[in-house]
């Protein structure tokens, strides 16, 4: 680890010598972001601020946001990464399709992935129905709805980042270790995982922004009810069609949060390679 | 490099002309998710009595159209799910002045083969069954709330959908057991059955349309109202199961 850290020259800054081409294109480029959040702050009503961010129906969407996607993020690691791994390091049929099918989540609209979950897990879905009937136990509409329709259009992001990471990773290290006599677990635990983990925070961090914000797979395969499956995107949602000033409230909230916790983490994981 | 840059942005030129030249035979309608498939052929026979012009329909919640033409959307006739949307849109003055087209009423809809054995609104209120509304912000949550009230039934949704169309597909998938849509909804749908409500839950349901100051193509937008309110036009909402205005 450290020499590969050593090996590296450090990026130095080039602010003078950039080209004006470039200049003006990516101030286009960051305007694109910069001012769809002027427009948020215009319209942010200050001074109702606090009471309108505290109120239930804002509070409940919060807490269920945060918790489901944490929980989305972690069940993206626990199964993402070893869908990572045999998609960079085994060789099977139908690997190709398999690794497209994994990404398809990222370019489908989520509204037709939520449709493609009821069909699915749905009480009538080919796996939920029979689920149901052996367990009692109905996805749509709960709390784990919302879990699985974060799950389903977080975890791309975090196995394409991991599957990456272990393409361009060097081998000699593994062989090396294999070599010293440990076992093929031991080898993806003591040096696999450790020399890719930068990658894999950052494919953990996008993963759970991505279940942040998710919001049409989650109201078309776990709907929308206060407390239960109304997360900050669908609770902005609804608000737009009643009450202006609570979306942008909440919209502030989903900004500030998201914000706050990619700038930390950015400077605490990204670049601390 | 640069080349294909010029070429992409020359693309972009052509097609942004070609899109201003199209404007005088098209006609954008903004209509409420309910008149989805009542307008798709109102649409068809417009177009065949009218050749050359180009309706386009925009179909969402009518409160997401009336924030669509508050923030300024390209638009020439916008078709409301209720008054109190279409008269907010007047008042800002953003649409000339309405016309009533159409009436509706509220029904229970519950999927072909009842599952959950559902027999009137009283099942909303069962907590032990899968009950869906629409969100209280958009016009069927709106009414179903209102004729709830006028019930006394205190009903325990278990998920507040943002337009009907959706809710009726949850019901149609047998996801949910019971739900209140329009009589129109579950007239279109071969995968739900419909239970009329008690007489005194009865809510007024009526669909106004009107021309838009600000669309680009007033005499279409004019031509494709009228219409609307022909015998052509009443015919075929009748069709779908639209009460007369």
């Amino acid at each position: 680890m450290k020499d590969r850290v050593r090996d590296q020259q450090p990026r130095r800054r080039v602010r003078s010598r950039a080209p004006w081409q470039l200049v003006v294109l990516g101030s286009i480029g960051a305007a694109v972001f910069v001012l769809p959040l002027v427009g948020l702050a215009t319209r942010t009503p200050w001074s109702r601020l606090v009471e309108l961010v505290s109120s239930d129906i804002v509070v409940d969407a919060l807490k269920l946001s945060v918790t489901t996607s944490l929980i989305a993020a972690l069940i993206c690691l626990i199964v993402g990464v070893p869908l990572a791994w045999l998609l960079a390091r085994t060789e099977f049929p139908g690997r190709r399709v398999l690794r497209s099918i994994v990404t398809l989540p990222m370019v489908l609209p989520p509204v037709v992935g939520g449709a493609a979950l009821l069909f699915a897990l749905g009480r009538r879905g080919v796996v939920g129905e029979p689920l149901n009937e052996a367990t009692g136990f109905l996805l749509p509409f709960s709390m784990w709805g919302v879990v699985v329709a974060n799950v389903f259009v977080a975890m791309p992001f975090l196995v394409v980042t991991v599957e990456g990471a272990l393409n361009n990773l060097n081998a000699r290290y593994e062989v090396a270790a294999a070599t010293l006599g440990a076992s093929r677990l031991t080898v993806f635990r003591r040096v696999t995982l450790p020399m890719i983990a930068p990658s894999l925070r950052a494919g953990l961090v996008l993963a759970w922004a991505r279940a942040l914000g998710e919001f049409g797979a989650t109201i078309t395969f776990a709907g929308n009810l206060q407390g239960r499956t109304q997360t900050l995107p669908i609770a902005v949602f609804v608000a737009l069609e009643s009450d202006r000033d609570t979306a942008v409230a909440i919209s502030l909230v989903l900004v500030v949060v998201s914000l706050v916790v990619l700038m930390v983490l950015r400077d605490r994981w990204w670049s601390r390679t | 490099m640069t080349r294909g840059v010029a070429a992409f942005v020359a693309l972009l030129l052509v097609c942004g002309a070609c899109a201003d030249s199209a404007d005088d035979d098209t006609v954008l309608v903004l209509a409420a998710a309910s008149l989805t498939d009542a307008f798709a052929e109102i649409e068809v026979a417009f177009e065949g009595a009218n050749p050359g012009i180009d309706v386009q329909l925009n179909l969402a919640g009518s409160t997401a159209l009336r924030e669509q033409i508050f923030q300024g959307a390209p638009a020439d006739v916008f078709a409301s799910a209720n008054a109190a949307t279409m008269q907010a849109v007047v008042n800002a003055g953003d649409a000339n002045e309405p016309q009533l087209f159409a009436s509706n009423t509220l029904v229970l809809a519950v999927p072909i083969d009842n599952p959950a054995g559902v027999t009137g609104p009283g099942d909303l209120a069962d907590p032990d069954r899968l009950v869906g509304l629409c969100a209280a912000a958009v016009p069927c949550g709106d009414f179903a709330r209102q004729a709830l009230d006028q019930l006394g039934i205190e009903a325990v949704p278990d998920t507040n959908e943002l337009d009907v169309r959706a809710l009726l597909t949850k019901i149609e998938a047998g996801e949910l057991d019971v739900g209140m849509v329009y009589a129109t909804d579950v007239a279109a749908s071969d995968l739900v059955r419909g239970i009329a409500l008690p007489p005194r839950a009865e809510v007024e349901i009526v669909y106004p349309i009107a021309t838009l100051p600000d669309g680009s193509n007033p005499s279409q937008a004019t031509a494709f109202v009228d219409f609307v309110l022909s015998a052509t036009g009443q015919q075929i909402l009748a069709d779908f199961g639209f009460g007369a205005p």
